[in-house]
């Protein structure tokens, strides 16, 4: 495999505008199968999210009619064990994971990178002790710690968040450690160094830039399991307070009345379930987009 | 070798120790009086009980003094009572970990069981209507949460079919068929996720290995491709397949705290959401501790596997 990178979308890439990047970014991405799902499925929960007030048919906490009902015209999805309608509570449960996705490996990032950063900068003995500060982290099962954390500070979606964040840090501080390993010994930041720039300008101006496509790549991947632990941490009693909607909580609710009403464990569950596939998949087509030595594989 | 264990011990100490550092400081951030909660609401305004409980639970010494006293106590094999039944965490610990145990163990057989085959098929006929079965099955049991999976199985298979008792524990001791009843579910729902990775594992790393020069040699010498697959190329394939595994120890801990509790089986897991709901710290510490003590070793033993399988690791 001698030439393998399109030169036209190399120059495209080179030479373009932000829009005309996006657009070589997204039909990379649409290469892999299924993105194209992960895509659709992502914009519409984002614009559920966003417009929950607007298209929900009821108001998703006040009970609207009798309970248990079966789905039918005036209540697509049926009504919960309080006569609320299904389909408004999921819409505004969209709203919910995005917050907890969102929020959680932001706040994920955000620690993680600085730590990643600060130890494959300096490494020696500044990377032994925050590195293990992170093998501490990542030794307790995820789930277990967040049910640990979210128990120490409290019912509630900021708390569930911020334990969500807590261990997810472990896998932005490893990544982008590994990643400024290699750049520190790149020439360009050598010749920073030289021109007297101080060590968080290197790390910020430098090295952050070159390692942020694979903490694009991992934060999608990451959403997706961030949801999946704010519902499981809902499903035992530890995420959003009632009578606000979370996925994770009507399904804790709805379970106990499977066999009068089996569609109200099923709609939640299977929201979940689709935008952390279409999450998934997303996150496999942007792995493909960005890592050059995948996308030349996949061609080949 | 022996070097090799010498230097993943040193590395393995201080992470036990800033481990225990992790736990008690879970403590430290719970809302209200650890002395409140071992009183109980009836003797809250009894002000010489209240600082006697303080005294007894060493909550009146600074931290670093009770860190000290409480990892002395969990080096002894003292990890307190519970809150709620006053008896030893240690032996409720002891008394629920076999159920958690034969969970992970079903969970894990039923994985490998449906995955190694599975995944060889995919990656010796690509595009076949096995290795699309096993894609699709791969991509939704990462995406599937245990709890909904768990859901969906009892009311296939207890509500509808009535095949399988919906929830509920039977010993091993009252016989093996009934607790393989009461467990196949649970484990069924436990082992999805890491049915699916195990899966895309083996299926990658044996196409990764079936290109080798090693297996081109082999097919130059006339050899069938069953015995390649057999002698030669799945030993080395399924390598990073173990390493695979062995992590996702924690995983399975994690999610047996759901599954156990939908499934209401009496395990360490269950456990945990109990003491949540309870707020029960002292149970809950001792949970945690030992999930990520359990999960240490795993890893440890993960690491030894990987080095005694490849030698390369233990001398780099």
């Amino acid at each position: 495999m001698v030439q393998t990178v399109d030169p036209a979308v190399r120059q495209g890439w080179r030479q373009g505008t932000r829009g005309k990047r996006l657009s070589i970014l997204l039909s990379r991405v649409l290469r892999t199968r299924g993105a194209g799902f992960g895509i659709v499925v992502v914009a519409v929960v984002l614009a559920a999210a966003a417009t929950a007030t607007f298209i929900s048919p009821y108001d998703p906490n006040v009970p609207q009619a009798d309970i248990l009902q079966p789905p039918s015209l005036r209540f697509i999805l049926g009504t919960d064990h309080l006569g609320r309608d299904v389909l408004s509570r999921i819409i505004y449960g969209a709203r919910i994971a995005v917050l907890a996705g969102v929020v959680s490996v932001g706040f994920a990032i955000t620690i993680g990178v600085t730590i990643g950063l600060m130890a494959g900068y300096w490494g020696g003995w500044v990377d032994d002790v925050l590195m293990r500060l992170v093998d501490t982290i990542s030794s307790f099962p995820v789930l277990v710690l967040a049910l640990a954390i979210a128990f120490s500070l409290g019912q509630g979606l900021i708390n569930a968040m911020i334990a969500i964040g807590v261990v997810f840090t472990p896998a932005f501080a490893r990544l982008v450690r590994g990643q400024a390993l290699s750049v520190r010994e790149c020439d360009f930041v050598t010749a920073a160094r030289v021109l007297g720039a101080v060590p968080i300008r290197i790390m910020l101006v430098h090295i952050l830039p070159n390692v942020l496509a694979p903490i694009i790549v991992q934060s999608s991947l990451m959403v997706a399991q961030a949801i999946l632990a704010e519902a499981s941490l809902s499903f035992l009693g530890l995420g959003i307070e009632p009578p606000n909607a979370s996925w994770g909580s009507m399904l804790r609710s709805a379970y106990q009345y499977m066999e009068q009403a089996p569609q109200l464990s099923f709609f939640p569950g299977v929201a979940i379930f689709v935008t952390v596939l279409g999450l998934n998949m997303l996150g496999d087509g942007l792995r493909v987009a960005l890592d050059p030595r995948l996308r030349e594989r996949g061609r080949s | 070798m022996t070097q090799y264990l010498l230097r993943r011990l040193t590395y393995f100490i201080p992470v036990i120790f800033l481990v225990t550092v992790v736990v008690f400081c879970i403590t430290l951030l719970l809302p209200g009086d650890p002395a409140l909660a071992f009183l109980g609401e009836g003797n809250i305004n009894d002000k010489v009980a209240y600082e006697a409980m303080r005294k007894e639970l060493g909550l009146d010494q600074p931290v670093p003094v009770q860190y000290a006293k409480w990892l002395s106590r969990v080096v002894q094999g003292d990890l307190g009572r519970s809150v709620r039944t006053h008896e030893p965490v240690l032996e409720a610990l002891g008394a629920r970990l076999p159920v958690t145990l034969g969970l992970a163990t079903m969970a894990l057989g039923i994985a490998l069981l449906i995955a190694i085959p599975i995944g060889i098929i995919s990656a010796t006929r690509p595009n076949s209507k096995i290795d699309s079965i096993g894609t699709v099955v791969a991509i939704g049991g990462v995406a599937i949460p245990e709890f909904w999976l768990g859901i969906l199985l009892i009311y296939l298979f207890a509500v509808w079919l009535h095949w399988l008792p919906p929830s509920g524990y039977t010993p091993p001791s009252a016989g093996i068929w009934p607790y393989l009843r009461s467990m196949i579910l649970p484990a069924v729902s436990l082992g999805m996720a890491l049915n699916a990775v195990t899966m895309r594992q083996t299926r990658s790393s044996l196409i990764e290995v079936m290109q080798q020069e090693y297996i081109v040699t082999a097919r130059a010498k006339g050899l069938a491709e069953k015995v390649i697959i057999s002698s030669h190329a799945l030993k080395n394939a399924l390598i990073p397949v173990a390493t695979v595994i062995g992590l996702q120890v924690g995983r399975l801990f994690g999610g047996a705290v759901v599954v156990e509790t939908i499934f209401a089986l009496p395990g360490m897991g269950r456990l945990a959401a109990d003491s949540i709901f309870f707020r029960d710290f002292p149970m809950l510490q001792g949970v945690v501790l030992i999930m990520a003590v359990a999960v240490l070793i795993c890893n440890l033993l993960t690491d030894l596997l990987y080095a005694y399988l490849d030698p390369r690791i233990r001398y780099s």
